[in-house]
């Protein structure tokens, strides 16, 4: 953004509060690792210092869902793992993105069998699909980068006053 | 005497009629016994100080979908005194498929009984805790049987609806 050049010319800037808010939180989006499979491997890999996924501001993995924003199911996902998944981002607070990482997550992959979910859209809403078996960290970088492409045209009031009606308390 | 020899007479000597077949294929020795008789078998090979199969390694079955002894438990048993692996076969009739655990002979084969059971539907009497072992429980199929659908049945297998 060039932050600093305009604070020493002028000491503020006029903005709106909806793209401040899209701009913090777009950058720092906090990563839910659902390493279910060998794709986790490659997620991991994004996060060393050679692919270094600390440059989007992503570099904290939270392993608690209360923490997260952004869900990259890196795996196949078996039936009875999507009751799992879908509990795990039940729980995480709203606003929230999910990444489908690599085939298996996308449509099933290789595994055209009866105990894996064909793609996980069938119970999740996916904002980013990643082609690849695996996927290689660049291209989970880049569905990083277009996530945050996504969040950077939100307004903060997109996510106020949502409905709790889906949400089955129940399950939280 | 050979090792092949040795373990095919003494079960033949034990056992005589219900060993139904001995077969040696590419090196392998193969013992079938009639399905009644399996936890017998399964006793004398272990406690025959001669044989000592004391290692249960794998218990699966076979699905022959036409036959009509339609499914074979198939036993793999280790003896570390011959350093030999044994393996033993039980043809099951179908409706309903059921044979006796060797759960009380060898431990090993609870986890294996409960596969079985998971993939093919083939009840274990005497298994201290016949649950299923990979898929969910409530499902009602056994998936590796040769009818099942590669696909699965659809609505067989719940997901959570979907998420808004
Ligand atoms: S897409 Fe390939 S690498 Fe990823 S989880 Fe599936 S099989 Fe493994």
């Amino acid at each position: 953004m060039g932050l600093e050049a305009k604070l020493t010319q002028d000491g503020f800037i006029t903005t709106t509060i909806d793209s401040v808010i899209a701009w913090a939180r777009k950058s720092s989006v906090w990563p839910m690792p659902m390493g279910i499979s060998c794709c986790a491997i490659e997620m991991i890999a994004a996060a060393d210092p050679k692919y270094d996924i600390a440059r989007f501001g992503s570099e904290v993995m939270r392993f608690t869902p209360r923490q997260c924003d952004l869900m990259i199911v890196a795996g196949t996902v078996t039936y009875k793992m999507a009751q799992v998944v879908r509990r795990i981002y039940d729980q995480m607070p709203d606003p929230k993105w999910v990444i489908a990482m690599g085939a298996c997550t996308s449509s099933g992959g290789m595994y055209r069998s009866y105990n894996v979910v064909q793609g996980i859209d069938q119970f999740l809403p996916v904002d980013v699909y990643t082609a690849g078996c695996p996927p290689r960290p660049e291209n989970l970088l880049n569905a990083l980068m277009t996530i945050q492409e996504k969040i950077g045209k939100t307004k903060a009031r997109d996510y106020q006053n949502r409905s709790l009606k889906e949400l089955e308390l129940s399950q939280i | 005497m050979n090792l092949k020899e040795l373990i095919t007479d003494k079960v033949k000597k034990k056992f005589g009629a219900a060993l139904e077949e001995v077969s040696d294929f590419r090196d392998d020795l193969c013992l079938t016994i009639k399905n009644d008789q399996i936890v017998q078998l399964a006793k004398f090979l272990k406690e025959d100080p001669e044989l000592e199969f004391v290692m249960l390694k794998d218990v699966t079955a076979i699905d022959w979908a036409t036959r009509k002894k339609r499914f074979t438990a198939v036993y793999h048993v280790y003896s570390f005194k011959l350093n030999y692996t044994l393996r033993i076969k039980a043809n099951i009739d179908d409706d309903p498929p059921v044979i006796e655990s060797v759960t009380p002979v060898w431990r090993s084969a609870d986890w294996y009984e409960r596969e079985t059971w998971d993939m093919y539907g083939i009840k274990f009497i005497n298994h201290p805790d016949l649950r299923r072992m990979y898929m969910p429980e409530g499902f009602e199929h056994h998936p590796l049987r040769k009818d099942f659908p590669v696909l699965g049945i659809p609505g067989s297998l719940p997901l959570p609806h979907k998420a808004e």
